[in-house]
């Protein structure tokens, strides 16, 4: 299974083909070497929170079944999971504080690097925290929002500010299940006090706290992040562009931005283009600077410049294997430790920019936002430096490229739907009112080497759309979507059912639509409190015809954010389950008693079609009890199957 | 490709770290579905055949039947369900009249009373190798044949590390 490759893109293959033949260690190998992985923590009966410990309980029944101090099997895997919650919630938070740190900078006076350059979306955001806009300047609104952001941070008490923007039946269940997130960092400190030793042992309410804490993400830091990311770096606008490692170019030098804040990938995109930098680059004999992008970096300047993406998590070390990135500068998040020594059989240089994140033996170049321009030039002129070390015969790109649409927002889909003079959701929701589509899934994450790159992405995508779903996605399955064609207006007459295919028709998008990058997903969030708000098909988030899924899930960050769509009433799907199913309990909480709670909950199915059809099983549950028109044309999933 | 029932499994008790892996292991290949995940689910609990024993400091020792020859709990089954097969001890299920007589006369503790027979290692007849040895993160335990020992084990004046379990 490890290192099946034969669903991903023909691009990967080439490269892992590549990485074989010359006897380079890939994730694939170190997962392959890595089994037989730990079935205590595979089941989450494995707990090292205290030096009692590390304690074990025996799924079995015959070992022990409580730890030293007496936690049961319930207590340690709730205890573990919302540990992961805390951590996938620290750093999109952490993510957050920095970009608003970054507006706190625009909005000084002698102007910096930064700009306010989304005015509309300043205004918007300012007024939600009850800063005055009228016949202020720019930079006054700028540093009272950006003082109010980071209040949020660290308040002791309240409620944090985006919350109260879901619709009011979604708030009055968080607040009678005591769900509200106060601020973000005391989320996540209680977190960790609550799951230190001796102290909350009920499971139910160990994970009440962490779906608090995931809440604190999806309508406080993430929500946060993307949000200013708008006012600071531009609302996007779909755009066409390219995706998959035949982006990169031979005559160029190839700059890879890896990781996750746009913060300085944008600067870097903005400098490249620049005349200087570009004479720059012909004297050493280049054509220009070719920035490319791989992980959530490459969606955020995919989806406000349109710079192409060279490819997902687990292509990281593929475009390396190309022999032709001249440099590859990382921040945070998703950067693999093994990235360094694929490098050094190259000429590669990996840069590292974030205070927060140093690697080995790999060159660090502090990133600060008041030199921001100057220290990206210097990045940029080190990748032009490094393009005559390049050895034209270790250069293989593999002629592998993908064309897509990308950069779709909640606001941008008013307009779409609705035509610039009367934007709205309403032919969005007649659609599905009518039986023309089935509802909407939202399908992101990770790509994960525990299963066959890709394979239950596009399998479960394809399965969902063929149905008349209509698919949101980010991260990296938005990335993968891309280099498999569906991202193209012209993917639904291939792969959408009849209705989803008369709504692209209708109105020129994609059958999926890409949202962004993993902060992004409060974007959905918004598009679903939009379609709430818009009224007649569902009053609260969780009576909408919708789905959630992360099939190839990986991260820490992945289940947080599924713990904020089951906290906001989503039924939530991934493919491996959460290492939670040492414990019945918790495992018959998250899958079925948690609904009750808040209307929403997990689901775990690995086969990705099989999990397709119990999201659109769970959509038909919807339809149903909202009493909505027969689906319109024959469905290639029958209902009652 | 099919087991090589010559081998033995044997064990290095400086590379065990105690993790229960091996147990684990045993108890999901004895389950009906053999899945991880869903194993101690089943109706029927699954039952591991091989065991994991602190010994001194803080060293482990895992036990699981050692397939001996002569084997004592031969010579004490009543019914004829311990017999020898492809080299192998092998409890015949649907003979043993559950005595415990083999239990008591185990030097090793490896044979388990279950409700009806008695359980022990069947060294994975569904596998072309051993769960416990595939389980093992730290190659603690490991299958050869006698040959393959005795080269492993080289001169028997030095040292040896490890032996059969």
């Amino acid at each position: 299974m490890p290192k099946d490759l034969s669903h991903a893109d023909k691009a990967s293959q080439i490269m892992a083909r590549r990485a074989e033949e010359e006897g380079i260690d890939l994730v694939w190998d170190r997962y392959e070497a890595m089994q037989p992985q730990c079935g205590f923590g595979t089941l989450g009966l494995c707990c090292r929170i205290c030096s009692m410990g590390p304690c074990r309980i025996d799924p079995f029944g015959e070992g022990p079944q409580t730890g030293v101090c007496g936690a049961n099997a319930d207590t340690i895997a709730a205890r573990h999971i919302a540990r992961m919650i805390a951590g996938g919630v620290a750093a999109h938070s952490d993510h957050g504080r920095d970009v608003a740190h970054t507006l706190l900078l625009a909005s000084a006076p002698g102007s910096g690097d930064y700009s306010i350059k989304d005015t509309d979306k300043l205004a918007k955001i300012a007024s939600l925290y009850g800063i005055k806009t009228d016949k202020r300047e720019l930079r006054d609104i700028g540093r009272d929002l950006a003082l109010a952001v980071l209040d949020e941070f660290g308040r002791q008490n309240g409620t944090l500010v985006m919350a109260k923007t879901a619709p009011p039946t979604r708030y009055a269940i968080w607040e009678k299940n005591g769900l509200l997130p106060r601020s973000i960092d005391r989320e996540v400190v209680e977190t960790m006090h609550r799951t230190t030793m001796g102290v909350d042992t009920d499971y139910k309410s160990i994970i009440r706290q962490g779906m608090r804490v995931s809440l604190a993400d999806g309508w406080g830091g993430s929500m946060i992040a993307t949000e200013i990311q708008d006012v600071l770096f531009g609302r996007p606008d779909p755009l066409r562009s390219k995706a998959n490692l035949g982006v990169l170019e031979a005559g160029s030098v190839n700059l890879v931005v890896h990781g996750h804040e746009p913060v300085l990938s944008d600067i870097i995109a903005a400098v490249a283009s620049g005349s200087a930098i570009t004479e720059y680059a012909r004297t050493k004999g280049a054509d220009r600077v070719n920035v490319v992008g791989i992980c959530c970096t490459a969606n955020e300047i995919l989806m406000r410049k349109g710079v192409p993406v060279a490819g997902s998590f687990l292509q990281q070390e593929l475009a390396i294997m190309t022999g032709a990135v001249d440099l590859m500068v990382v921040d945070v998040q998703c950067i693999m430790p093994g990235l360094a020594k694929t490098a050094e059989c190259f000429h590669t240089k990996i840069v590292s920019t974030s205070k927060k994140a140093r690697f080995p033996g790999v060159e660090h170049i502090e990133f600060s936002e008041e030199r921001a321009v100057q220290i990206a030039e210097s990045i940029v002129r080190k990748a032009i430096d490094n393009y005559t070390n390049r050895k034209s015969a270790k250069v293989s790109i593999p002629d592998v490229r993908e064309d897509i649409v990308a950069g779709f927002t909640p606001e941008s889909v008013y307009g779409i739907l609705g035509g610039k003079y009367r934007a709205t959701y309403r032919p969005l929701v007649d659609a599905v009112a009518s039986g023309r589509l089935r509802g909407a899934a939202g399908v992101i994450g990770c790509s994960n080497p525990n299963v066959p790159y890709e394979e239950a992405h596009i399998a479960m995508v394809k399965e969902l759309i063929k149905n008349d779903t209509l698919v949101v996605t980010t991260g990296c399955n938005a990335i993968t979507c891309g280099k498999h064609g569906l991202l193209k207006p012209e993917a639904a007459y291939e792969f959408a059912g009849k209705g989803l295919q008369e709504v692209c028709a209708a109105t020129g998008i994609p059958p999926v639509l890409h949202l962004g990058s993993c902060v992004d997903n409060s974007r959905i969030l918004r598009v679903l409190a939009n379609i709430v708000s818009e009224g007649g098909i569902g009053k609260d988030l969780s009576e909408l015809p919708v789905a959630g899924a992360a099939p190839e899930w990986m991260s820490e960050k992945a289940v947080a954010i599924g713990f904020y769509f089951v906290a906001s009433g989503v039924y939530t799907m991934i493919g491996k389950p959460l290492n939670v199913t040492g414990s019945p309990n918790l495992y018959r909480y998250l899958t079925e008693e948690i609904e009750q709670e808040t209307g929403g909950k997990w689901a775990f199915e690995e086969d990705p079609v099989l999990a397709a059809r119990k999201m659109l099983r769970h959509i038909d549950g919807k339809r149903k009890a909202l009493k909505l028109k027969p689906m319109m044309y024959a469905q290639a999933f029958p209902e009652g199957e | 490709m099919k087991k090589d029932t010559t081998k033995k499994i044997y064990f290095d008790s400086e590379k065990c770290l105690g993790c229960h892996s091996c147990e684990l292991a045993c108890a999901v290949e004895h389950s009906a579905a053999k899945r991880l995940l869903t194993a101690h689910l089943e109706e029927q609990t699954p039952v591991q055949r091989r065991n994991v024993f602190p010994v001194s400091g803080s060293a482990a020792l895992t036990v699981s039947c050692r397939h001996c020859q002569p084997a004592q709990c031969m010579d004490a089954c009543i019914s004829g369900a311990m017999s020898r097969k492809d080299g192998y001890v092998q409890c015949d299920t649907t003979k043993c009249v559950g005595c415990r007589m083999c239990v008591m006369v185990c030097p090793f503790d490896a044979i388990k009373t279950g409700t009806v027979y008695v359980i022990k290692c069947d060294m994975c007849p569904d596998r072309d190798d051993f769960s416990c040895v595939h389980a093992c993160p730290t190659k603690a335990l490991f299958a050869l044949t006698a040959e393959e020992y005795a080269a492993f084990a080289g001169d028997r004046k030095t040292p040896v590390r490890g032996g059969a379990l």
